[in-house]
């Protein structure tokens, strides 16, 4: 059934996630060497909340800060000059125009040009409004390129799993690290705060999604049990985890540096208590990361590509919630 | 109600207009009733009562949201009867409290309110009308709506999964709402639904029936009070919407019981397929709520202005855009589910148009007040307010109509922010406004004019303090549903809280009023209003005789707008 979903939209799959391997030059040597990782402690303020704040958190991506700027500099000015001018006109009347000011009404009640004025100038406004929003979106979707490297992304109830199938195929499992003075949310996992490099109570997690920065990432979002949303304010991401269903979207972190998100589609008792703390490196120390993971490699696309037939083994990655989705109908 | 019914019964005595033949007893005149005003009437009392549940639901969200960590929820789920809840249970207790949140005061204070109550009140009054079509269809329009809202408080007590109570957001998205939560916590959840949108159904069928069959003579179409156009519009989108959301929920409810897969991929179904369901319903159904405010404050900002309402046809017809294009902007609510890049691209656009029609209508309010000789009567202060707020409310739906900046925003508190604005200080300002307006022409007694601009001015600094910092929050990040939130957006909740604390205390200014009016407030001629009041309302008694028209008024050229 999931194979059907996919074969009907195959924009929203990474057609090259298997196959491109040849793009990449195999590295047998890298893979010999020893991995080695100390999280990243975060910069306060960068990826992040602000105490108080009262606009977008700084952007780390290119589309984020182009989207940033339309917001900014278009949507904002526009939006405030037409509840000022609507404020203006309202004290104007309220002023110039109650009993004492003005005893006897007018009867004007109709007046064409004007009214053709005020339809046909929001038209030309929102057009102006229109053009840089059609062209962000058409940025926001434009694929990633073949030799990108692939990572997937599942929500469950109520943690996130990483899959890196370019790397080896390890997986990766995030949980809330829990709150100090709250009752335990993961079992298991210590308090957040026992670490030199943990970032803020609420977003932290135990193992955070790493990525290397400066390279455009494939990533494919899904769900295993109900629909989730995976979110990170500061890269100006948000997409769907759809059970049955794979959306995918280009990231690209500008530099290295944590940042943290938050589930961001209702899915049961502990929605509020699956964030999402992304972890860019630069690419060797990514690589090394990699390595530290039993198994892996740094590009490993060669391989299931030799060896899967052509055309069935794209169509079901090989930790797609199959079973998962199963249960959930049992 | 026994103080209500007394007052009518005696004021309809007073003036002679009663012929003997129609004084039912309490029994049969409250629960068998086929009177559109008492049918109004009751349809106001069950809003209020719906709303001060629904309101007190927001206070103890408020309440839990005052400062990070939880606090008080464990103590709500032992409310709602849970015995030493663990800690997942407290959490499933947010989400009963946002979703009964969301559905009642949509479901079952808004609509009621708005539609049942001042639509049925003053629709066939203003069209010269005796009463409804179908009167006891009426009468079980209302009944299945409180049935609907009994089933919807039973299900609060009933497992939903995690906890007690149905935990799925008023959204009731699958699959959280299927196998996501076993119970029969949303199966009466979905139930409230059918039941209160059957009511609904046929509460559209005899408006429209009433306002093309029952005009009195002269009154045609575009001689109509705009209230009455907004009711019909509104009555039009109720009864093109509602069927499809009784195809949603139908299909989540054999979802859930009897093995099929509409919305389970295991079985080839698609959860977004509900999502597309839910929000062709859906966003006509947010024009469903405020449009009949809209109809309010043009009547209202007419009356007090002495001015006919400026741009007549435009206003009407801007309605009727505004509910043609509700139809097809729906996929705005659903950005980041992966929609293809060409849908995305659309649906930025079409949500953009309604901005037009909707700025027709903020700039002919003004022109009505433009030239005018204004009185700042209650009313007038509660319409004016709406203008303000709702601008607000409607820029921010410019932003979120972007798809491409909606990545960010998206299930954020700026749409928490945002649809508060149109809603809870859009179409709640304008029932509060068209409360004042006409609870005098309802009652027979004058509320006090102070305790109004008391209740305006301390709800007005309330609501802006619940809602404005909100937009921060969202920007920032923070999204919605969240019983629970890092230290860095503490302020702003924080402020947000005691907005909810202001906003409150308004409430109880508007209680005292009410019971002011009742106790000591003057009785209410005529026509209370003045010159500027020329709908057909104000030829009549206050309160209006129990039936009214008998012989049917003749409407003359150039006559009431």
């Amino acid at each position: 059934m999931i194979s059907g979903h996919i074969a009907r939209s195959p924009r929203l799959l990474g057609k090259a996630c298997i196959f491109s391997a040849a793009a990449f030059l195999a590295a047998p040597a890298l893979a010999q060497e020893e991995g080695s990782y100390t999280p990243m402690t975060p910069t306060e303020g960068v990826g992040m909340p602000t105490p108080g704040g009262i606009g977008f958190q700084d952007q780390y991506s290119p589309l984020g800060e182009y989207a940033l700027q339309i917001h900014n500099y278009a949507l904002m000015p526009i939006i405030t000059i037409i509840t000022l001018f609507v404020l203006a006109l309202l004290i104007w009347v309220v002023v110039r125009y109650n009993r004492r000011a003005n005893p006897v009404a007018s009867k004007t009640s109709h007046n064409t040009a004007i009214e053709v004025v005020w339809t046909i100038l929001p038209v030309f406004i929102l057009l102006g409004i229109a053009v840089p929003s059609i062209d962000l979106i058409a940025k926001q979707y434009k694929p990633a390129p073949k030799e990108a490297l692939t990572i997937k992304v599942t929500g469950n109830q109520w943690f996130w799993t990483y899959g890196y199938p370019d790397n080896g195929e390890f997986e990766v499992i995030s949980n809330m690290l829990n709150i100090p003075g709250q009752p335990v949310i993961n079992n298991g996992v210590r308090e957040v705060g026992s670490q030199a490099w943990d970032g803020p109570s609420h977003l932290e997690v135990d193992n955070r999604l790493v990525v290397p920065a400066g390279e455009p990432i494939r990533l494919q979002i899904t769900a295993a049990d109900v629909i989730h949303s995976f979110a990170v304010p500061s890269l100006w991401f948000k997409l769907d985890a759809v059970p049955g269903r794979i959306n995918e979207k280009v990231l690209f972190v500008e530099k290295p540096g944590v940042y943290y998100g938050q589930c961001s589609e209702l899915c049961g008792a502990k929605h509020g208590y699956m964030p999402i703390a992304l972890e860019a490196l630069p690419r060797e120390k990514y690589n090394q990361w990699v390595l530290t993971h039993p198994g892996a490699v740094i590009d490993g696309r060669e391989e299931p590509a030799a060896a899967a037939p052509a055309g069935e083994g794209e169509t079901v990655p090989a930790d797609m919630p199959e079973d998962a989705a199963t249960e959930a109908a049992v | 109600m026994a103080t209500t019914a007394d007052q009518f019964q005696g004021h309809v005595a007073d003036h002679g207009h009663d012929h003997g033949h129609d004084h039912p007893g309490f029994f049969a005149r409250w629960f068998m009733s086929t009177n559109h005003k008492d049918i109004g009437t009751m349809y106001l009392i069950f809003a209020i009562i719906a709303g001060i549940i629904g309101g007190a639901f927001s206070g103890m969200m408020r309440v839990e949201l005052a400062e990070p960590g939880i606090q008080y929820l464990d103590m709500f789920a032992k409310w709602f009867g849970a015995e030493n809840p663990d800690f997942t249970t407290t959490l499933h207790t947010w989400n009963v409290l946002i979703t009964a949140h969301g559905l009642i005061m949509v479901f079952f204070m808004v609509m009621p309110a708005i539609i049942g109550g001042f639509g049925n009140w003053f629709v066939p009054i203003m069209i010269g009308a005796p009463d409804m079509a179908f009167p006891r269809m009426n009468n079980i329009s209302f009944w299945l709506t409180v049935a609907g809202f009994i089933s919807l408080l039973c299900s609060a007590f009933v497992p939903g999964g995690t906890g007690l109570g149905a935990g799925t957001g008023w959204t009731v998205y699958a699959p959280l709402s299927t196998y996501g939560s076993p119970g029969p916590a949303v199966d009466f959840g979905i139930f409230a639904l059918h039941l209160s949108g059957a009511g609904s159904i046929m509460g559209a069928i005899n408006f429209i029936t009433t306002i093309f069959n029952m005009r009195a003579p002269g009154m045609t179409l575009h001689k109509m009070p705009l209230f009455v156009w907004s009711v019909l519009v509104t009555a039009f989108l109720l009864l093109l919407s509602l069927p499809v959301l009784a195809a949603a929920i139908t299909m989540l409810l054999t979802d859930r019981n009897f093995g099929t897969t509409f919305f389970d991929p295991a079985g080839g179904g698609d959860p977004v397929l509900y999502q597309h369901l839910f929000w062709f319903f859906g966003h006509p159904e947010v024009y469903i709520m405020i449009l009949p405010g809209f109809g309010i404050i043009s009547q209202i900002i007419s009356t007090f202005s002495k001015k006919p309402v400026f741009g007549y046809l435009g206003m009407a017809y801007a309605m009727v855009a505004i509910g043609v294009v509700g139809f097809i902007v729906w996929a705005h609510h659903m950005y980041s589910t992966g929609l293809s890049v060409n849908t995305k691209m659309y649906f930025t656009a079409a949500t953009m148009v309604i901005a037009v029609p909707t700025g027709v209508k903020i700039f002919s309010w003004i022109a009505t007040m433009w030239g005018g000789s204004m009185e700042f009567k209650s009313p007038m202060i509660w319409a004016i307010g709406f203008i303000f707020l709702f601008t607000v409310g409607g820029v921010t739906g410019v932003v979120l109509a972007n798809g491409g900046v909606d990545d960010n925003l998206h299930d954020t508190y700026y749409v928490v922010a945002h649809f508060h604005y149109v809603l809870s200080l859009g179409a709640v300002t304008a029932l509060f406004a068209g409360f004042y307006y006409w609870f005098p022409k309802m009652s027979g007694k004058m509320h006090s004019e102070f305790l109004s601009y008391v209740h305006f001015a301390v709800f007005f600094v309330g609501v802006n303090m619940i809602f404005f910092p909100m937009h921060f929050l969202g920007m920032q990040g923070m999204p919605r549903r969240y019983p629970d939130y890092p230290e860095a957006f503490t302020y702003w909740n924080h402020i947000a809280t005691i907005g909810y604390m202001v906003m409150a205390a308004s409430l109880v200014v508007w209680f005292v009023n009410i019971a002011y009016a009742f106790l000591a407030g003057r009785k209410a001629e005529d026509n209370y209003w003045g010159e500027g009041a020329t709908t057909l309302e104000w030829t009549l008694t206050s309160p209006p005789p129990f039936h009214q028209f008998e012989t049917l008024p003749v409407i003359e050229e150039a006559a009431h707008h």
